[in-house]
Formats: C-alpha cells, sequence, structure tokens
C-alpha cells in the first residue's frame, strides 16, 4: 500500500486530502485559520496536480454562491472557511442546503466577533446548526483528512444529497504537525467514484432549484430537508464502515464511546479537545474513578440513538462545550437532555462552556468538572466555567 | 517516554520551523512527534513560542507546553522581556543562542547549555537565523534525534543550496554540542 504517515500541518493535510476527492469547481476567501487549506488548494490547482477550477472570489458570500451555482451544474465542488467567513455565507448555505446540493466544506471553527478573536471556539458552526448541513467534527488531523471522503460519499448518496460541513478547530488541529496518512489516490478514486448528479442546471432541459413556493407545499419541502438529515443517519454509518474496508483504517461514524461503557460519569463533547479529556479520562481510571467520553462525531444530524445508547448506563453526565446560547444555555447540552427526556430518563446532566475565544482548557479542568458532577453536585444553570468574574468590568454603574 | 520542548524566539526567526523540522527529523526514526505555534498574531520581531512533543505512543493532547523538559532559547535579549524559564521541570535544560552565557540569570535546578548560534548561522549560511543551529545542538545535547534524520529533514523542508547550507550549519552545532555535553 502507498499510504504512509507523515507528519503534516493539519490544513495541508486537509488541502491535500480534498484534491484526492476531485473536486472540479473550489472557490474560497482566505480567513485565519482557514487560510492554508484554500491555499494549498489554489497552489495544487496551479500546479496542474488537480484538474479544478479554482474560482478566486470577492468575498465568502461569493464563495458559497459560486459553489451553489457549480454544484448545481451537476459537478463535485469545495470551499473552506471560518467564522466570519461562514456566517457570511450562511445565507447562501441555507439555500445550498435547501436546494439539496451536496456541496463539501470545511469549517476551521474560530469564535465569533466581538470581542474580536481568532481563536478557536464552535459557535460559528453552531449558528448555522439549524440549516440541513450535515456537521462532522474531527478530534485529530487524520480524522478531519478522512472525514472528508467520507463526506462527500454521503452528500452525494442518492437517499441523502445534502451539503456537508467537517469541522476542524483552528489552530489546534489546521496549524499543528502531526503524523497523518494522505489518502492514496487510487484508493480515494475506488471509495470515491465520479458525482453523477439527479437533477443538474442543463440547457437542454430546463430545471429550477429553489423555486417559489406558496403557503401549501413550502412546509413539505422543508421537511423533506429535515427527512434527508434523518436519512444521513445510517448512510454515514455505511460510508464509515466502507471507509475502513477500503483504507484498512476506522474513520468516520458517528460517536466514539471512549471507556465509557462501564462508566459512572460519562463527559459528552466533541472536536479535538476530546484528546486532553481522554488522557484525563486514563489517569482518573487509573485512580479509580468509573469515567468516560462520549465524543459526538455527528453532530447534525443529532444521533438520539447512538446517544442514549451510550449513555443510558450513567449516573450523572457533563457536556463540555466550546459553545454557548446567549439568553439561553448551552447548545449540545439541552439536546442531551431532550434525549434522555424522551427516553424518560432522569439521568442529572450538567452543561459547562469551557472556552469561548480560544482560551486554554487545561487537564485539571477537566477534572474538576469529573470530580464535581461525581460527588453529586446539582447543577441550576449552565456554567461558564472558571468566568474570570474579576476582570468584568463593572457595566451598569451603581447596579 | 514524553519530552516536551519550548522554543522561544522572535517572529522571523523560525521558530515555528524549527519545531516543525525537529517533529519530522524525529518522526523518521519511528518517534511519535508533535509540533505547533503559540496560535497568535505574530509578527516580526515580536516574542514568539512553538511547541515540540517527542513520544513513544500518539500524542492526543493539544495542550500548550507548560512544563517543558527543554528550552530552545533563539534570541537572548528576550530574557526579561519573556517568563523564559517559567515552569522548566526540574533538571530541565535551556539551549540558549548567546556567547555571554554569564549575563543569563539561570534559576535554580535549570541547566544552560549555551549555543553561538547566530555565529554559527553567519560562518556557514551567511544569514542570521539560528533556528536550524539550535536544532541542531539540541540533537547533539540530548541524542533524542540524530543528526542524519536532522539533516534529512532540514534538506527537504528548505530543498536545494539553502537546504544544503542548512544541513551543514546543524552538523557544525551538532558536533560542538556533542562535545560539550
Amino acid at each position: 500500500m502507498a499510504e504512509k504517515q507523515e507528519i503534516l500541518e493539519g490544513a495541508m493535510a486537509v488541502a491535500h486530502a480534498v484534491a484526492r476527492c476531485r473536486p472540479e469547481v473550489i472557490a474560497a476567501y482566505p480567513i485565519t485559520p482557514q487560510t492554508h487549506i484554500s491555499e494549498e488548494l489554489s497552489q495544487i490547482v496551479a500546479d496542474g496536480e488537480l484538474d479544478a477550477e479554482f474560482v478566486k472570489v470577492e468575498s465568502e458570500f461569493g464563495a458559497a454562491s459560486v459553489i451553489l451555482g457549480a454544484s448545481a451544474t451537476g459537478v463535485r465542488t469545495y470551499t473552506a472557511t471560518s467564522s466570519q467567513g461562514l456566517l457570511l455565507m450562511s445565507e447562501v448555505l441555507w439555500n445550498i442546503a435547501g436546494m439539496r446540493l451536496p456541496v463539501v466544506l470545511a469549517c476551521a471553527n474560530r469564535s465569533i466577533s466581538a470581542p474580536l478573536s481568532i481563536w478557536c471556539d464552535h459557535q460559528d458552526a453552531e449558528a448555522i446548526r439549524d440549516c440541513g448541513i450535515i456537521q462532522f467534527y474531527a478530534e485529530d488531523n487524520q480524522e478531519a483528512c478522512d472525514q472528508h471522503l467520507i463526506a462527500y460519499k454521503v452528500a452525494e448518496d442518492r437517499r441523502v444529497l445534502l451539503p456537508v460541513m467537517v469541522n476542524l478547530d483552528g489552530f489546534l488541529l489546521t496549524h499543528v504537525f502531526e503524523p497523518t496518512i494522505l489518502p492514496d489516490q487510487q484508493l480515494a478514486d475506488r471509495y470515491l467514484p465520479p458525482y453523477e448528479a439527479v437533477l443538474k442546471l442543463d440547457p437542454a432541459n430546463p430545471a429550477t432549484f429553489g423555486a417559489f413556493t406558496e403557503p401549501d407545499k413550502c412546509m413539505e419541502g422543508r421537511w423533506m430537508v429535515h427527512d434527508a438529515c434523518m436519512r444521513s443517519l445510517p448512510v454515514i454509518e455505511e460510508a464509515s464502515a466502507e471507509f475502513e474496508k477500503v483504507f484498512g483504517r476506522p474513520s468516520g461514524g458517528l460517536l466514539e464511546e471512549y471507556k465509557s461503557r462501564d462508566a459512572e460519569t460519562i463527559l459528552i463533547a466533541k472536536g479535538s479537545l476530546c484528546g486532553t479529556i481522554k488522557d484525563v479520562v486514563d489517569e482518573m481510571r487509573e485512580e479509580g474513578t468509573k469515567v468516560g467520553l462520549l465524543r459526538i462525531k455527528t453532530y447534525r444530524p443529532w444521533p438520539t440513538e447512538a446517544v442514549l445508547k451510550a449513555v443510558s448506563g450513567a449516573k450523572q453526565i457533563a457536556v463540555i462545550e466550546r459553545g454557548a446560547s446567549f439568553g439561553a444555555g448551552g447548545v449540545m447540552t439541552p439536546e442531551v437532555k431532550e434525549t434522555l427526556y424522551d427516553a424518560g430518563m432522569q439521568t442529572p446532566v450538567s452543561g459547562f462552556c469551557v472556552q469561548l475565544g480560544g482560551r486554554e482548557v487545561p487537564p485539571d479542568g477537566i477534572r474538576e468538572i469529573v470530580d464535581r458532577v461525581a460527588s453529586g453536585e446539582k447543577q441550576t444553570a449552565y456554567e461558564y466555567f472558571r468566568l474570570k468574574t474579576e476582570i468584568l468590568p463593572e457595566l451598569v454603574p451603581g447596579a | 517516554m514524553l519530552k516536551e520542548i519550548r522554543i522561544h524566539g522572535r517572529g522571523g526567526q523560525g521558530s515555528v520551523t524549527a519545531a516543525e523540522v525537529l517533529a519530522k527529523a524525529a518522526f523518521k526514526e519511528g518517534t511519535i512527534s508533535q509540533a505547533f505555534p503559540a496560535f497568535g498574531s505574530e509578527r516580526m520581531g515580536a516574542p514568539v513560542r512553538a511547541f515540540c512533543r517527542l513520544s513513544d505512543k500518539a500524542i492526543r493532547t493539544r495542550a500548550v507546553i507548560e512544563e517543558p523538559d527543554y528550552l530552545i532559547v533563539q534570541d537572548p535579549t528576550l530574557f526579561g522581556q519573556v517568563d523564559i524559564f517559567g515552569g522548566l521541570k526540574d533538571g530541565g535544560v535551556a539551549i540558549v543562542n548567546t556567547e555571554k552565557p554569564d549575563e543569563i540569570n539561570v534559576p535554580q535546578g535549570a541547566v544552560l547549555k549555551p549555543v553561538a548560534g547566530t555565529r554559527i548561522a553567519m560562518d556557514v549560511i551567511g544569514r542570521p537565523i539560528p533556528n536550524m543551529v539550535m536544532v541542531g545542538a539540541f540533537a547533539g545535547l540530548t541524542g533524542l534525534v540524530s543528526l542524519e534524520a536532522l539533516q534529512e529533514a532540514v534538506k527537504e523542508r528548505f530543498g536545494g543550496k539553502v537546504g544544503d547550507l542548512n544541513a551543514e550549519a546543524v552538523e557544525k552545532a551538532y558536533r560542538a554540542a556533542e562535545e560539550s555535553k
């Protein structure tokens, strides 16, 4: 086999993995920390290593619009962005999902302004949570690469036909050099045959995408997006199983259960923080604490049944988030609670926002959360963990 | 075995490249490695940090290295501006680009290994970019990376004449460091 591990920067590795998926149209606009992905893809196209059109655009709105149009003509497309860039794309992304276009994009997760921050959290991706884009989250760069192949496989599956976004934590993955296998081109071609659209823009057979729809049909059109999302759950599992068969290593899937089968305390998280959490789980296991991790790899659609099965034996659950819903609570925390409630379960669930805007989450923070929930501490509201109240200004004098 | 290295330098001195080359060289010999910058808005001349982990098993953590085993300091003018020795493990080694080691206030428990990094870089490469020299010295002092693997990684990273010159500088620093052990 031609595949071997190399030390690669995350963004570079993703760019080369994407190139091996043979997208025909790529459009992107630079934004930290995504830039290396589109920069490298532009280089790969310019070097003639990938037969694709790289469209330089004036903004992320333009990038998403080019991708929408290109995908509607029946070709494989790609874009990558972060933070404000994703938000600028968002109007188009809802359309892409509604038009059932199998676009694949990457989000190098980064905080949203204001205050201005270039560092990682998940608020960008979570802001477009409800639009009908399937969302994967990578723990490491290998997974970020592999999930791109699986993303195309799922997106283009005729049972699905939806966009898929691969989330990789900005800087924490994009800028880290670590051992990574780039997918072998022949294996990639075997796994991912050329895309053949069911419907496409074709002057010989005129069609309309995203047509004006009156109230008597619009809800059904929107429901079909939901339905396609739900139908993707088994497709994601199938595509992941096939990935393992072709490439010989497991990747993708809905979630990972890490030492959680017999755990009394289960932590739920997504993204690269799970690496640190696993180290803490190992340490605390050695000390006799029955703790485990449920890592969410597919966040949309929400894998209700798989989550329920994974946490059904837990005595308490802590959801560790890099996001928040201002004015309410967490983002993933209420989803876990809903999953349990609908199944008639009363397992206590605590939610922690451990980081917004890239603050380091040291292992002792994870440990503290485990200790607190394991000791039976009852949470009354989503907690902004280790919030530095001492630096908060007095915003309303006298209040 | 887990060895954690923190590299201090200024923007433009190639600290991130040093971490990258070290990780690539070590990986050639079967050591699992990881390298990353202190993520920020780096500018020419501003203090920067980069990190490298070398291990015999998979590295899952992505936390910034707070308690390094080794420090590589590319620019001695950083002392007094940045807490260079902060968190260095007891018995930890600081490999510092300086020809005036007496001017450095070494805390108890830390070991100072001065390297004439800029001079070697000027002599061999003709430019005051000490990063590969410092990595060469690290390899010579610690034995964690072989000279051959390091030179191969350097040549792959830079290519052409720049690669050859840097590989030569690496060897000079490596030999000097080996002798100074």
